[in-house]
């Protein structure tokens, strides 16, 4: 601890921070364009001048940077001082001398830092009366609009993409006042990270592309609080919607799991929730009907089935899993995942559930000191994942930092000092990953002997978990490192998962992980799974997909109900084919058109995680709830959707469940491992001052006139009866409470605030975790002492003419929801086979290639790889005209 | 004089011959590398540092920061790892132009400079970074390194010392903020040329991360000599024309009879160097202000032509004596379009990092042309005075743009009538300045 004094006034503060970050800790404000909690000091911008003072004696003081002077004890500063207000408005007033002053037009505006800040600093008329320099704008892909005259040059843009992200294609060109940071050329940003830095630059440099075809000011869009369906991490998000359209994403803080930043799949894949041919009204046989007709007749083919069978979903809400579950009895609620992909989910969650390492969260994985990655190409299947392990081999630095006594915040002197060093990662996977470039060592091979090099390096660590035999000399050697690299290590961390399709591979990581917590208490696991409420549906125990089938095409069983699923992705054509067949009634609820959705009888229209309230559970085993944005029936009534478990409700019939609340209560009640859902977040009586929390800004306008080409009376707001948040900007609206429950805070706004900077005021202390405590409740509690698993897989040997089919995964493609978005399908690339150079010459494939798979012929483009292992060959898991992937799938590759 | 009576007076020049300088055997034979031998025989690095600290040598970039206290600030002894040893050869100060005389007249006394400056710190790898344009220099710099390479004189186990070394040359690309040693560094590692931070300084943390020592060539020439003939020598150089000791390197440019460079005793009067070297002003011309070495400092009048040039002396007249290479400006030339074309090279050579630098300077340009051009407001004397202490030391992240400032801030004070000549009595109306705007005769093309 340090004491400064500010302004005369005395205040305890953390002396390793700058005086930046320990006045904005404070709540005292200080303009600031170029520093940022998530990307250090630079002292570029020059607007947080304060003046200092030598002691409390000395009255002349000297300008200084607070975010680049420490906030030792015994400082004495001013940030009242009339000289240093002065330099910070001028600093404003120079940057206007570029910027185009469109607010008017600008996307950015109403959102703005460079607007918040101009006002902070009480700017407001330049002497400048000569011509802007202008630039040219760079077309950057589907995501990201690009316009380079309002950049103020607070060089953000490049120390996230580049320094932060590990992006190579954005850089900063020129110099003097002509410098300009875009690409080389015109083209799609790499990075699957390069929407942050609509975020992260302070002005309207790079705006998101997905808002600007529908376009809404932030003050006139309707928020919820919300959790990406991306992936498993869950990171938190705040949708926008108007009109009854979502319109962006942007982030919503959370100080262990997504910080400050989403990956592109999260925020631009929403588009799925906007298609215009996605069931809004109840159908039987493909008509239109009422829904309280198809609820009927749900029901009456559920009474009159011989046996009624359910299949949940991975990405539905633990609340309709379980509604589902209760509506047909748990002996007859499937799994909604594939076979394989189920038990490797279940697997997953009794290592991190009952063994002794639980899952690290983000910030965790940032804070390791040393990584191996098995099996998993992170950057698809868990990108926050992914841009968490680049921290920590940043973090690095932070240790030369205190050897050089160099501040932690001195981002540019701990890259110098760094050079190249980095805290170690290992990266063992099928083939190449977009981790690769960050990797110490790699190793490319088939699952089994990833899991081999897996077991041999907890064997390294301890000679009780079990050896391998005959491990070829490269991996034997590459575990003698990886083990005395971890065991070396004060902060080390294991990341594997679902991805690679292979239980060893798990089991080879938690046994690891095992190892190490005997010695190392700070030891970090990761599992990445198949999708964001895999292990919300693992916990309700389901059968596996196969029974279902099975008992399906035996007729044991004739009526089906699928609650959000899409079955031709979870199980080969052909058994479920012949499953279906047998089915007289096949009810499904789905929020989106599928061939599962084209067989249905009865289809009942299921709202997104947009459109509905609900609980997720993340790989951490995090209970957290999404909240519905907006109510879609508010502008047009012949909308019928509601969420999956509501549609339940009314077929179950009994009115058990009215409200949210009531259903995850009896969800907590009925499965002890799901007992802390309720305290996910404050059920629908909580009120701030009374008052319920407004979805809407303060500020919103145009509601009176936005149903008037219907009616120009203006209806009576919608009303949420499920949660205490309203449809309308009337209700608590943050001016007053700045620690509120988190899991309630719809969008980032503090008064002055209207930013995503706004973060900085709802947090403890700036980049650190949110005053109201970080959103949801952790389910797992773990800590039961290991028995090493010990079933070590025989090495993979090349079979003569089959090729072992991996499934590769993609950022963009390959996720289901996502990939019907627009920007997302423009993004990805088309479905391929990845054929090994070694054996690219004997397959007579030439540019294009034909897969014999399971009976099915694919006819697909190919692509050399230098990194597949031999006898493999790799398609893109969950690509359109990819089949179904099961495992260990063999498969003839021949000419095209 | 023979040549080694002349090392003793003229330490940095008596070697310097542009049409053929001394090669490896002609600069051994008139007592070359007998420095080196001696350091690395007789003297430990702390020993050549403290010689180097006795003799009080100011750095001769400018800044007259003491050499020997820069050189003990790097860490020493075994575990001390890679360090560095870096030569400011970028040599682009407007109206300088003493270190390419250096470089191009005895190259084998920069490559032996160095080798023992190097061998003071500890250094494993030393890199002259040299301004792009001096190819000859260049050429040069890169045969005597490769003589003394052939000799042994560099590479491992030096004359048997056990030490390893090796020296190269950098060339630049040609920007003026290479000459901030931070910016240097970034530009040496092939970064751009930004300034760094400091702390950490250079001397803890420089190139690749590792100890980095950056002196200007001139300062570097004055190390052999100093570790031959010792600190007391050094000291009476200056014959007590001032408190420093040594030679200094002193030259006029602009409107003098005979410009050039002469070494000189440190503190020889500014009068001495402009009418006994350079030979006074040119017939018809009269002297009206001097800057006393190079664009980034204070201008300064004929009255104060008896001051002695030396560091604290021309500070204490509230200018920087810089790199000690006087540029005249004449009773013919506008002062306003002086200081126009000194800050349209510093807009122009700004990186771009810093708001004030980057934005500040091309707007004081753009007032500056219309005063030039007799379309100055009223205000623009007020709004250029104001730059000057918003663009002043403190308020930006490197010393650029305060430099920058210095012309500027001291031709308002001496030539106000000047800049007041410009002010259009029409163009004072605000409503007048858009028109003038949207003309463009005011958009100064400056980057």
């Amino acid at each position: 601890m340090a004491t400064i004094h500010v302004d005369g006034k005395q205040y305890e503060v953390d002396g390793a921070d700058n005086l930046l970050q320990a006045c904005l800790n404070l709540g005292l404000d200080i303009p600031y364009f170029c520093w940022h909690p998530a990307l250090g000091s630079v002292g570029a911008c020059r607007q947080c001048a304060v003046k200092s003072y030598r002691d409390e004696t000395d009255k002349m003081g000297r300008i200084v940077m607070s975010c680049m002077t420490p906030a030792s004890n015994g400082t004495y500063i001013s940030i009242a001082d009339d000289e240093a207000k002065d330099f910070r408005a001028s600093v404003v007033e120079f940057l206007m001398t570029n910027h185009p002053h469109d607010c008017p037009v600008c996307e950015e505006g109403g959102h703005c830092h460079l607007q918040d800040m101009t006002v902070m600093t009480a700017h407001h008329s330049r002497s400048y009366r000569f011509d802007k320099r202008t630039h040219l704008n760079q077309d950057l892909g589907p995501f990201i609009g690009h316009e380079m005259n309002r950049c103020i040059s607070c060089y953000r843009c490049v120390r996230y993409y580049k320094d932060y992200a590990g992006g190579t294609d954005l850089g900063v060109y020129g110099a003097a006042a002509n410098v300009y940071f875009g690409r080389v050329e015109d083209g799609a940003l790499e990075s699957e990270f390069s929407g942050n830095l609509t975020e992260v630059c302070p002005t309207g440099v790079f705006t998101d592309k997905t808002h600007s075809e529908r376009y809404t000011r932030k003050w006139d869009m309707q928020y919820s609080p919300s959790i990406c369906t991306g992936c498993a991490v869950g990171c938190n998000v705040s949708p926008g919607e108007r009109y009854g359209e979502i319109r962006r994403i942007e982030n919503r803080y959370h100080g262990d799991l997504n910080g400050y930043f989403l990956c592109d799949r999260g925020r631009f894949g929403y588009g799925y929730t906007n298609l215009k041919d996605r069931p809004r009204q109840a159908l039987i046989n493909g008509q239109t009907v009422a829904g309280d007709v198809a609820v009927a007749a749900a029901r009456t083919a559920i009474n009159g089935a011989r046996k009624t069978l359910a299949i949940g979903s991975p990405r539905a809400s633990v609340e309709a899993n379980y509604a589902l579950r209760e509506l047909v009895g748990a002996a007859n609620f499937h799994d909604g995942h594939a076979t394989g992909e189920g038990a490797l989910v279940k697997l997953a969650l009794s290592i991190v559930r009952e063994g002794p390492v639980r899952a690290a969260t983000i910030t965790e994985i940032e804070n390791a000191d040393a990584v191996l990655v098995l099996g998993e190409d992170v950057t698809a299947t868990a990108p926050r994942v992914a841009l968490a392990l680049r921290q920590a081999a940043r973090g690095k630095g932070q240790a030369l930092a205190a050897e050089k006594k160099v501040a932690e915040w001195q981002t540019i002197a701990l890259a110098d000092l760094l050079q190249r060093d980095s805290y170690p990662v290992f990266v063992a996977s099928v083939d190449a990953t977009r981790l690769d470039d960050i990797a110490r060592d790699k190793l490319r091979a088939a699952p089994e002997d990833l899991a081999r090099l897996g077991f041999a390096i907890a064997h390294e660590l301890d000679g009780a978990s079990p050896a391998v035999g005959d491990l070829d000399h490269r991996s034997a050697a590459l575990a003698r490192t990886v083990a005395e690299v971890l065991a070396g290590a004060k902060r080390p961390l294991i990341v594997s998962g679902t991805g690679a399709g292979s239980a060893a591979v798990m089991q080879a990581a938690a046994n690891i992980a095992w190892a190490l917590k005997a010695k190392t208490a700070d030891t970090g696991l990761v599992l990445t799974l198949p999708e964001a409420n895999s292990y919300g549906l693992a916990l309700l125990d389901p059968q596996p997909l196969a029974a279902a089938l099975a008992a399906l095409s035996s007729g044991e069983a004739d009526t089906l109900v699928v609650l959000e699923n899409d079955l031709e992705r979870r199980a080969p054509k052909a058994l479920l084919d012949a499953a279906l067949a047998k089915v007289k009634n096949l009810i499904v609820i789905d929020h989106s058109a599928s061939a599962t959705t084209a067989r249905a009888q009865v289809v009942l229209p299921a709202a997104t995680v947009f459109e509905g309230d609900g609980t997720l559970v993340n790989y951490e085993g995090r209970a957290q709830r999404h909240f519905q944005v907006f109510d879609p029936g508010y502008y047009d009534a012949s909308i019928g959707l509601t969420e999956s478990w509501r549609w339940l409700a009314s077929v179950d019939g009994e009115s058990r469940w009215k409200i949210l609340d009531d259903m995850t209560a009896a969800c907590a009640q009925a499965v002890p491992a799901l007992a802390g859902i309720v305290d996910a977040a404050p059920n629908a009586a909580f009120r701030i001052d009374g008052m319920k929390i407004a979805r809407e800004p303060h500020r919103y306008s145009g509601r009176t006139a936005m149903r008037a080409n219907q009616s120009v009376h203006e209806p009576r707001q919608p009303q949420d009866a499920d949660t205490a948040l309203s449809f309308s900007m009337e209700g608590y609206n943050g001016t007053g409470s700045l620690d509120r429950p988190t899991e309630l805070l719809p969008y980032a706004w503090a008064p002055g605030w209207n930013s995503p900077s706004a973060w900085n005021k709802l947090q403890q202390e700036v980049g650190g975790n949110l005053r109201g405590g970080n959103p949801g409740k952790l389910l797992f509690a773990g800590g039961a002492t290991p028995r090493y698993f010990s079933d070590v897989p025989a090495a993979f040997v090349a079979s003569g003419d089959a090729f072992r089919v991996l499934a590769l995964h993609l950022h963009f493609g390959g996720d289901e929801l996502s990939s019907r978005a627009e920007p997302i399908r423009e993004r990805a690339i088309p479905a391929f086979v990845a054929i090994p150079r070694v054996d690219f010459a004997k397959t007579g494939a030439n540019g294009h290639a034909t897969v014999a798979i399971a009976g099915t012929l694919l006819q697909l483009p190919t692509r050399i790889s230098e990194t597949l292992p031999a006898g493999t060959i790799g398609l893109p898991a969950g690509f359109a005209g990819i089949p179904f992937l099961a495992d260990g799938l063999m498969a003839t590759v021949s000419g095209g | 004089m023979s040549l080694e009576q002349d090392l003793l007076v003229k330490p940095l020049t008596a070697r310097v011959n542009l049409a053929a300088p001394q090669d490896l055997r002609t600069y051994e034979a008139s007592g070359g590398y007998l420095a080196l031998r001696k350091a690395l025989k007789e003297l430990s690095p702390a020993d050549v540092q403290s010689r180097v600290k006795d003799s009080n040598l100011r750095g001769r970039g400018g800044a007259g920061f003491p050499t020997g206290v820069k050189w003990g600030l790097v860490p020493m002894g075994p575990d001390a790892g890679a360090k560095y040893l870096v030569c400011n050869a970028d040599e682009m100060e407007p109206g300088t132009f003493k270190d390419r005389l250096l470089m191009e007249g005895a190259p084998h006394q920069m490559v032996e400079a160095m080798i023992v400056a190097g061998y003071a710190i500890g250094a494993c790898t030393g890199y002259i970074f040299l301004r792009g344009e001096y190819v000859v220099a260049a050429e040069r710099l890169n045969k005597a390194l490769a003589e003394a390479r052939a000799a042994g004189l560099l590479g491992q186990n030096i004359l048997g010392s056990g030490w390893n070394y090796d020296c190269f040359v950098h060339t630049g690309a040609g920007r003026y903020i290479c000459g901030e040693e931070t910016a240097l560094i970034n530009s040496l590692e092939g970064r751009r040329a930004n300034p760094r931070a400091k702390p950490p300084f250079p001397q803890i943390a420089g190139a690749w991360g590792r100890p980095t020592v950056v002196n200007n060539v001139e300062s570097l020439f004055n190390i052999p000599p100093i570790v031959i003939n010792g600190a007391d020598w050094f000291k009476g150089l200056s014959q007590g024309k001032s408190k420093d000791g040594g030679t200094k390197l002193y030259g006029v440019s602009g409107r003098a009879r005979r410009t050039g460079v002469y070494e000189l005793p440190i503190g020889t009067s500014a009068r001495e160097i402009l009418e006994d070297h350079g030979g006074g002003m040119k017939d018809g011309y009269r002297l009206k202000a001097w800057l006393p070495g190079g664009a980034s400092t204070d201008f300064l009048l004929p009255e104060h032509l008896d001051l002695a040039m030396d560091f604290d002396t021309i500070a204490k007249a509230g200018s920087r004596m810089g790199t000690g290479l006087l540029t005249v400006v004449d009773d013919k030339q506008n002062m306003v379009s002086v200081v126009r074309n000194l800050e349209e090279f510093f807009a122009r050579e700004s990186c771009g990092w810093c708001t004030p630098c980057r934005d500040g300077l091309p707007w004081s340009v753009k007032m500056l042309m219309a005063l030039e051009q007799g379309r100055g407001h009223a205000d623009d004397l007020a709004e250029l005075e104001r730059l000057t202490r918003l663009l002043g030391p403190g308020r930006t992240f490197c010393a650029h743009a305060p430099g920058a400032m210095e012309p500027l801030q001291s031709a308002l004070k001496f030539f106000r009538a000047e800049f007041e000549a410009g002010v259009s009595p029409t163009a004072a109306k605000a409503d007048d300045v858009h028109d003038l705007a949207q003309t463009g005769v005011l958009d100064a093309k400056v980057a």
